[in-house]
């Protein structure tokens, strides 16, 4: 690899563009595709296009030489609303398992750089900062306030985004009196089906660390399995 | 592709800018069980320094042996690891699966 492209996929990891490296196997000549220009790539696309969309690097034969597709999709994003303790315990899991991940809180007491010293942080109201932070189809948003005040925007906002996953922390009947709030706002049941409440996979998690590992599976099972997965 | 993959490349180009002589080795392919996943890299420098992984610690060794090779030469090469494969290789992966290697100098 020249070091001229590895700084450029860095600086694309940077700035979020979705590229791909394809290295022809036998010479080991490179070059960087970009997703918007996948069409352009005869008897690649279909295996680019594949590779980007399943998140999926991969080794391909075309006319008889092999290339080795090497995806490098935008970093995953996680942002959760409510600078509370269960947070504390889900970032190290979250960062281990690849997530870039942001704060939100608009209680300057919580969200502060002493309890949260690894990530992006805001004392924000949701409504006001989530349009600034790219929300894409690597992104996951988690609702964790208990505060419909604050979680209630969050939510609105994220319906509305194409993130993969949408969780809110709260019992059956927090969830049930959230979903007749959000459906007398315009929103359809299929709409609020999106939301997993109450937020994780049901594994009998106590304390917050447990509970932190229950979440951190079920955004992984709606990456790798659909949003549709355990629904 | 996970954040400790793009420290890998952030690594690999950190000890060019120092006047390093830098390969990289990717995981290209799979087959059975596997402990990494298809893309993950390690980075080597001439010395036999190395970050990342390509299997969990089964095999790194043996690539960067090759890699060592591969700065010296310039020509990129893929390797073969499996459990089946003793003849060629002294080392195995004892998950029972088999792994392809890319190894290239960065230049």
């Amino acid at each position: 690899m020249k070091k001229s492209a590895l700084d450029r996929l860095l600086e694309d990891r940077r700035e979020r563009r979705a590229v791909a490296m394809v290295t022809a196997l036998d010479t080991g000549d490179q070059r960087m595709v970009y997703l918007d220009d996948v069409g352009a790539e005869g008897d690649l696309a279909a295996p680019l296009a594949e590779a980007f969309a399943r998140d999926k690097s991969q080794t391909v034969e075309i006319g008889g030489a092999e290339h080795f597709i090497h995806v490098f999709n935008p970093p995953l994003k996680m942002i959760i609303v409510g600078a509370v303790h269960v947070a504390q315990a889900l970032i190290p899991i979250a960062e281990a398992t690849g997530y870039a991940v942001t704060i939100i809180d608009p209680r300057g007491a919580f969200a502060t750089e002493q309890r949260f010293p690894s990530v992006r942080l805001y004392d924000d109201w949701p409504d006001e900062i989530l349009p600034d932070l790219d929300v894409d189809h690597r992104s996951a948003i988690l609702a964790l306030t208990h505060d419909p005040k604050i979680d209630d925007p969050a939510l609105t906002f994220a319906l509305k985004s194409s993130c993969f996953y949408i969780g809110a922390l709260g019992s059956r009947k927090t969830h049930a009196g959230r979903r007749e709030r959000l459906l007398a706002n315009g929103f359809s049941d299929a709409d609020l089906d999106r939301i997993h409440g109450p937020i994780g996979l049901d594994i009998g998690a106590r304390g917050v660390a447990e509970i932190a590992v229950s979440i951190m599976a079920e955004v992984t099972r709606s990456l790798r399995q659909g949003a549709e997965a355990g629904a | 592709m996970s954040v400790l993959d793009t420290s890998v490349l952030a690594q690999a180009s950190a000890w060019a800018e120092e006047g390093r002589q830098v390969a990289l080795a990717t995981v290209i392919q799979t087959w059975g069980s596997a402990p990494q996943p298809v893309g993950s890299q390690l980075a080597i420098d001439a010395d036999g320094n190395f970050v990342g992984s390509v299997s969990g610690g089964c095999v790194e060794g043996a690539v960067v042996t090759e890699a060592v090779d591969v700065i010296e030469t310039g020509k990129p090469a893929t390797l073969q690891f499996g459990v089946s494969n003793e003849t060629a290789w002294e080392v195995g992966l004892a998950c029972g699966g088999t792994i392809r290697i890319f190894v290239e100098k960065l230049n």
